[in-house]
């Protein structure tokens, strides 16, 4: 069994090798590459060496995006995460209709975000429209107009894994604190955070990198106006490849710089969360 | 038993799906090396699937065209065109066409294909900057040959002609005769006939006080709203920007610059001023409207003026506004010599052929064009179909399409005007364009100053030469 597992072994792992490396490896090698380069179309560059990335750091829309990016993800991540587990917790008590109410809140889930972008442009210009407004009227309106956006789209997803870790809580664990006196303030935080901790790594985790990826509601919803002030950071680089001549290494290298701050956030807050999880 | 049933369907919908990829691959490859695959010709091709057909054998030695069509109200036209060729002649000829606003980025992705259009396009000098060293000399192609003029070509030091426009617009402010007759009968209304509107001083006159009395004219506002969405930003950050740079390019006596002083952005900001406060809508509101808003409150009588140009007839025609009403003026901005200004008049659609591409590709494509501008076919397709007025000489008189702007346009040429040549196309980059028009908007809502469209525009400008042309 041993053996013959080890022959076949390439041969099962081909299919997948195979997809993983022309789906993954050899554009992102491609990418890293390329953001050296000066190019048109991808088949013909010219290597630069650095000079796209230095090109990123006299790009002032880079660090407005940067930061812009920054304090939508804090604001995002914190907001979805406490209403889905909020959501959860009240879904798991066994109210009349639990069923109905987590397809409802699943549901936003289930549109694509160009769509959801121009639905929500509509409804929110439409209330806007009552002031003289519009939604990129001000930078800050787009703001928390992604951020409503992205709450309503994503409770939904983050709720249902809450609601699987506080399923999986152990009933006796909760009655044995019952029966020690404890009131449901602290059973939610002695007993119930800490056992669903596996769960806040993982939508911590989901919420972190989407709200940082965020790209297709941007651009639904504000494109960036007014004056490249609601671009988050996956659009600013869309925008310098497309926006200028010349320009499409420096936005391959804000790609790169991009992939290495997901990824470093990314691995930072893993960490962190893993360390508080517990053994049952 | 259930499991094996299971991972049997796994592995067959495996298997169909590896089929599938490489299937269309190699038909790919076929349809780019020979055109003599018989069936499934992939997808991309459906359209000349039936053409290889009958004509196997000679469509060995034959090219193939590949056009990335630019403008998507044309897809269809384009299709049908292509389709009479391959009938007509067996060459297959595929049309793709990116979807609005996507051009440069379709074309950047087809372009790295092994099989990249054998036909594209660019807006202009600034467009072909990127292009510049994909483009086939057409000096010697029918296209060029029948071109009336030298300045519908793009030619380059080396006398290289890279591109050959195809397509002759025209814009000013479209206006509406039946609202304008309405008025001039008005007591003490400034004047009598719309031919006395020559200047810009005269069209503010005449724009405030019909504003002041929109309520008995019926109209919502004169000028339709200057919405500065994506899909009408360009008529203001572009278009009208046209004006002061190529005033600008006269006195200086130059066809492009790599620094504009924007002499002229006074009167710039007279005439956007003007189009804000004698507007249907707040100012407040011009970041959301469209430019579907725009054509619709002309097109529906709730507006006077509507700056476009004859591309948007199809848009605002089949309304309240009947096509003798509709009329064009030349966009005055108190510049120059305004009683001689005529429309603004150019193109930013010039055909392009792949270099590298395959000689019979090549040689294909330029038959494929010659049979576009000189076959009846292809002349009526351009007259009736995709309204076109060419700048080629085989286009004459009864191949200009019927179009009230197209007539209104052709009658300032008549007269002797200057017509104004669209200069935007020297504009350094897109991110100008979208630097001047996010100022502009700020300026329009009172979020920004109008110190900050001056640095936009002139600061910019030499600041994304720069950028383009280290």
């Amino acid at each position: 069994m041993q053996n013959s597992l080890k022959k076949y072994f390439p041969i099962f792992a081909l299919p997948t090798a195979a997809a993983f490396a022309i789906g993954f490896f050899v554009p992102f090698l491609m990418g890293i590459y390329l953001s050296f380069c000066k190019f048109t179309t991808v088949t013909d560059a010219k290597f630069v060496g650095i000079d796209n990335y230095i090109k990123i750091f006299s790009d002032k829309t880079f660090g407005h995006s940067l930061w812009y990016t920054a304090a939508f993800t804090i604001v995002t991540v914190i907001l979805i995460n406490v209403l889905a587990f909020t959501v959860a917790m009240l879904l798991t008590k066994g109210i009349k209709g639990t069923n109905i109410f987590r397809t409802v809140f699943f549901m936003p889930n289930l549109i694509g975000g160009i769509v959801l972008g121009y639905i929500w442009q509509l409804l929110l210009n439409g209330i806007l429209a009552n002031y003289q407004k519009t939604l990129t009227y001000n930078s800050a309106y787009g703001f928390w107009g992604l951020v409503i956006l992205m709450c309503w789209q994503q409770i939904g997803y983050m709720m249902i894994i809450y609601i699987s870790g506080i399923q999986n809580i152990p009933g006796e664990l909760i009655e044995a604190a019952k029966i020690d006196g404890a009131t449901p303030q602290q059973i939610l935080r002695n007993v119930t955070i800490p056992m669903v901790m596996p769960s806040i790594t993982i939508c911590t985790f989901l919420t972190l990198t989407n709200s940082f990826k965020l790209f297709d509601q941007n651009l639904a919803l504000t494109n960036g106006e007014p004056s490249n002030m609601s671009e988050l950071l996956a659009l600013n680089i869309y925008n310098s490849f497309y926006g200028r001549t010349g320009y499409e290494g420096v936005g391959q290298a804000k790609a790169v710089v991009f992939f290495i701050l997901v990824a470093l956030i990314a691995v930072i807050q893993t960490r962190l969360t893993r360390n508080r999880e517990v053994q049952q | 038993m259930k499991k094996r049933w299971l991972s049997l369907l796994l592995s067959a919908t495996v298997a169909v799906t590896m089929a599938a990829g490489c299937g269309t691959e190699k038909n790919e490859g076929n349809t780019q090396e020979n055109n003599t695959t018989e069936e499934g010709t992939g997808t991309d091709n459906a359209g000349t699937e039936d053409n290889n057909q009958g004509n196997n054998e000679t469509a060995d030695a034959q090219g193939a065209v590949y056009y990335l069509n630019f403008k998507p109200e044309q897809a269809e036209q384009w299709k049908e065109l292509a389709k009479l060729y391959s009938d007509e002649t067996g060459v297959p000829v595929t049309i793709e066409t990116a979807a609005s606003g996507t051009y440069e980025s379709s074309l950047k992705s087809e372009m790295a294909k092994s099989e990249a259009p054998t036909l594209f396009q660019v807006n202009g000098p600034a467009g072909l900057a990127s292009w510049k060293d994909y483009c086939y000399d057409l000096k010697d192609s029918a296209i060029y040959k029948n071109l009336k003029s030298d300045d519908f070509a793009l030619i380059n030091d080396a006398g290289e002609v890279q591109g050959v426009a195809y397509v002759i617009e025209t814009y000013g402010l479209i206006y509406n005769k039946a609202i304008l007759s309405e008025y001039c009968k008005m007591d003490g209304a400034k004047i009598k006939d719309v031919s006395e509107i020559n200047s810009f001083a005269k069209l503010k006159e005449v724009a405030d006080d019909m504003q002041a009395r929109k309520e008995e004219l019926g109209i919502q506002g004169v000028f339709a709203s200057a919405g500065m969405d994506s899909s009408s930003d360009w008529r203001f950050k572009t278009h009208l920007a046209n004006l002061p740079i190529y005033f600008e390019y006269q006195d200086e006596n130059i066809d492009t610059t790599e620094a504009i002083k924007g002499t002229y952005l006074d009167a710039y900001k007279n005439i956007w001023d003007l189009y804000l406060t004698d507007s249907t809508v707040e100012p407040a509101m011009l970041s959301g409207m469209t430019g579907e808003n725009a054509a619709a409150e002309f097109g529906m009588g709730e507006a006077v003026f509507y700056q476009n140009g004859t591309w948007a007839y199809n848009d605002i025609a089949g309304n309240e506004v009947a096509d003798e009403d509709m009329g064009i003026l030349p966009i005055y901005i108190g510049v120059g010599d305004e009683a001689n200004q005529g429309l603004c008049t150019g193109s930013e659609n010039y055909w392009c052929v792949n270099k590298n591409a395959s000689q019979e590709d090549i040689d294909a494509t330029l038959e494929f064009l010659e049979w576009v501008i000189t076959s009846d076919e292809g002349r009526k397709s351009f007259r009736d179909d995709m309204g076109f007025v060419t700048p080629f000489s085989s286009f004459t008189e009864e191949y200009q399409p019927e179009n009230p702007l197209v007539a209104a346009s052709n009658e300032y040429i008549d007269a002797g005007k200057t017509s104004i040549p669209w200069v935007f196309s020297t504009i350094p980059s897109e991110k100008w364009k979208d630097d001047v028009g996010s100022a502009l908007l700020e300026y329009a809502q009172g979020t920004g100053n109008w110190e900050a469209v001056q640095s936009a525009f002139v600061e910019g400008w030499a600041s994304e030469y720069q950028a383009v042309n280290e």
